[in-house]
């Protein structure tokens, strides 16, 4: 961290201190409080450059293995690599990352200029201070805050102050930024336009990215890899097309994305049938016997006007339309199965071809994209 | 809004107002006037208020020096002492002790508060004077030590009747202080002695000058603690003002020495805020 060169330096291919080409490593780690166990079994690899997203429910251990990387937490077993260093017993002071708090933590005692150059500050051999107030401009300039330097953080905005707090975070130049529910606080235009400003940052800055959210629209649309758990454990890791397109378990089909689930039989090798007695071959049953649950994404059904079951389809009634201005959403009745959510895109289904309420529909879908998973 | 909701809302803010209001009226502000009146005045042959206009009380001052010297200089002696013993207990109270325990840790400390400090200052008149601790060193060859009746011995007394009212608004202040942000100093790369000096100070600041300022002025009226402590030989104006009122009864001297001492300490207080805000680098909008 002793060079004072330009803050949008690309770390990357520059580094040779270490042979390992991931910036954290998490192996076997469990972290637990008294009889409760936060995390356990954890590997997980991060590679440099890359920005992962930690994704779950609340409560699910995803903060904790966060605190961990930052060094709030010690793992009770196992061990956290960064930039192949084991971090065990290492304070959070000396480890070279740098965290964006939830609710941003900010220090109300002093001005924007004076919270970013916080880090600076901190550094031995002290740096002069023409060269922290120089760099902390720049910081701030690159989260479009030039000229706030001197208001105070009561007097910015939130999505003023989740800048600042941005900018106090990568003027240390870390080799991974730490981000703990960065835009949960704000206003969904705001949310997107920032999703958009912290993709560009990470590909300036090209430093590691390792993001924290329970909303899964944020983790697929700005992580190169996405991390899901579920209590206290990981489910599934891989980059978002993964999964959502082939999620690893019923958890992470029903949790990322919306999701159609059916009651279902495994009938044979490669033979499905449905609690309403239609039967599909299905090519993806993950190992399922017998009773199963069938998840269905509700932009892979066509919704069909002749409203006929046939050997690829299925037979309902519209009971809702719920338009969305890009899109439509129709909930179906489907005889013996339940209720189905159907996403229809507008351009596709033309202007005059809504449907109404009402009305007798098919359900039409190619049978690759139902995931079968073990009841 | 109409008119009418206006007044009825000033009526209730007026009879909300009205009991303390009067109170102040009746207990501070008129006898204060009194007070002022009487400074002025000049003492009747027998005793008490005689009208007049004459600045002869305050020309005659200094003869009173010891006990403003006494007062000014160990009425914030002694809030500093506090200070510099309770901030330890406040942080560790706030900070470090275990959530379990912290109620029954705090308890200790307001607890002596039960006791009349009356009872407790004479228990220390008893250990400093001659068959105390004195006893106890003649007992291994140290022979005439004298604690009591000494500026140390009104010192300790001090500390120990309101170390309580020191701790506790440094212990509130450090209470609610977020946690996050001692996190957020660490992980920016402070050393502990650091986010302590760069993060903890500075936001407990307010709970330190209010505790700061109640001792002073609490300590700037002290009657009991220098008259039990201090014997006569170290004396601060509020036994002063008891000698003229009740001894001599020269009241329009008694008078013109209070007035004078509000009027330092008004100064002193004004002064001393504006330091503290500058050092803070924090304005008053922060603090409310």
């Amino acid at each position: 961290m002793g060079d004072h060169g330009d803050i949008r330096k690309q770390p990357q291919g520059t580094d040779v201190t270490s042979a390992s080409t991931n910036d954290i490593e998490f192996r076997s780690v469990a972290k637990r409080y008294g009889a409760v166990t936060a995390v356990s079994d954890i590997n997980l690899e991060v590679p440099r450059g890359a920005f992962m997203a930690l994704l779950g429910p609340s409560g699910c251990g995803k903060t904790t293995c966060l605190r961990m990387i930052g060094g709030f937490e010690q793992p009770c077993e196992g061990t956290v690599f960064i930039s192949g260093e084991p971090m065990n017993g290492v304070a959070a002071y000396r480890r070279p990352v740098n965290m964006v708090f939830q609710h941003y933590a900010l220090f109300p005692h002093l001005d924007v200029e004076a919270n970013v150059s916080y880090g600076l500050r901190q550094m031995r051999p002290r740096i002069a201070g023409a060269e922290i107030s120089r760099r902390a401009q720049e910081a701030l300039e690159m989260v479009r805050l030039g000229g706030f330097g001197k208001r105070r953080i009561h007097e910015m905005s939130g999505g003023q102050q989740q800048r600042v707090a941005l900018a106090r975070a990568i003027v240390n130049k870390p080799k991974v930024l730490l981000l703990d529910e960065p835009l949960a606080a704000l206003d969904k235009k705001l949310r997107t336009a920032m999703q958009i400003e912290l993709q560009t940052l990470q590909r300036e800055l090209g430093i590691t990215f390792v993001l924290v959210t329970h909303d899964q629209e944020e983790a697929l649309s700005m992580s190169d890899f996405v991390c899901v758990m579920n209590a206290g454990r990981i489910v599934q890791v891989g980059p978002p097309e993964e999964i959502y397109d082939r999620p690893a378990s019923l958890f992470v089909a029903d949790f990322v994305g919306k999701t159609n689930r059916i009651n279902a039989t495994v009938d044979g090798a490669s033979s499905l049938v449905l609690a309403n007695g239609a039967r599909f071959a299905a090519p993806a049953i993950n190992g399922a016997k017998g009773a199963a649950t069938v998840a269905l994404r509700p932009e892979a059904i066509r919704l069909t006007r002749n409203g006929a079951a046939s050997a690829d389809a299925l037979a309902g009634t519209v009971t809702h339309r719920i338009f969305l201005g890009s899109a439509v959403e129709y909930s179906v009745a489907v005889d013996g199965l339940g209720d189905f959510l159907v996403t229809a895109d507008r351009r596709t289904l033309g202007d005059s071809e809504l449907v109404e309420p009402g009305e007798k529909v098919g359900l039409a879908f190619d049978p690759n994209a139902l995931h079968v998973f073990p009841a | 809004m109409t008119a009418a909701t206006n007044t009825k809302r000033n009526l209730v803010t007026a009879a909300l107002v009205a009991p303390a209001a009067a109170w102040l009226m009746i207990f501070l502000v008129l006898p204060f006037i009194a007070m002022l009146v009487f400074a002025f005045g000049e003492r009747a042959p027998e005793g008490g208020y005689q009208a007049a206009f004459t600045f002869a009380q305050f020309a005659n001052l200094p003869t009173r020096a010891a006990a403003f010297w006494n007062t000014l200089v160990l009425a914030p002696v002694g809030a500093l002492a506090c200070l510099l013993i309770a901030y330890p207990v406040a942080y560790y109270l706030a900070v470090k002790a275990n959530p379990r325990y912290r109620l029954i840790l705090v308890s200790l400390v307001v607890v002596p508060f039960w006791t009349s400090l009356l009872v407790r200052t004479y228990a220390w008149m008893y250990i400093l004077g001659s068959r105390g601790i004195p006893n106890l060193l003649s007992m291994i060859g140290i022979e005439d030590v004298r604690m009591l009746n000494t500026p140390g011995a009104v010192l300790l007394g001090i500390v120990y009747g309101y170390l309580p009212l020191m701790i506790m608004p440094i212990y509130v202040s450090l209470e609610k202080l977020d946690r996050r942000l001692l996190e957020a100093s660490a992980d920016l790369g402070a050393k502990p002695v650091s986010t302590f000096f760069g993060v903890t100070l500075p936001l407990s600041l307010p709970g330190v000058m209010t505790g700061v300022a109640l001792v002073t002025i609490l300590l700037l009226g002290e009657y009991l603690i220098p008259q039990l402590l201090g014997g006569g030989k170290v004396f601060f104006i509020g036994n002063a003002l008891v000698d003229l009122f009740l001894q001599s009864r020269n009241w329009p001297f008694g008078s013109a020495i209070a007035v004078t001492l509000v009027a330092v300490v008004v100064v002193i207080l004004m002064v001393a805020m504006r330091i503290a805000f500058r050092v803070a680098g924090t304005r008053q909008v922060d603090l409310v």
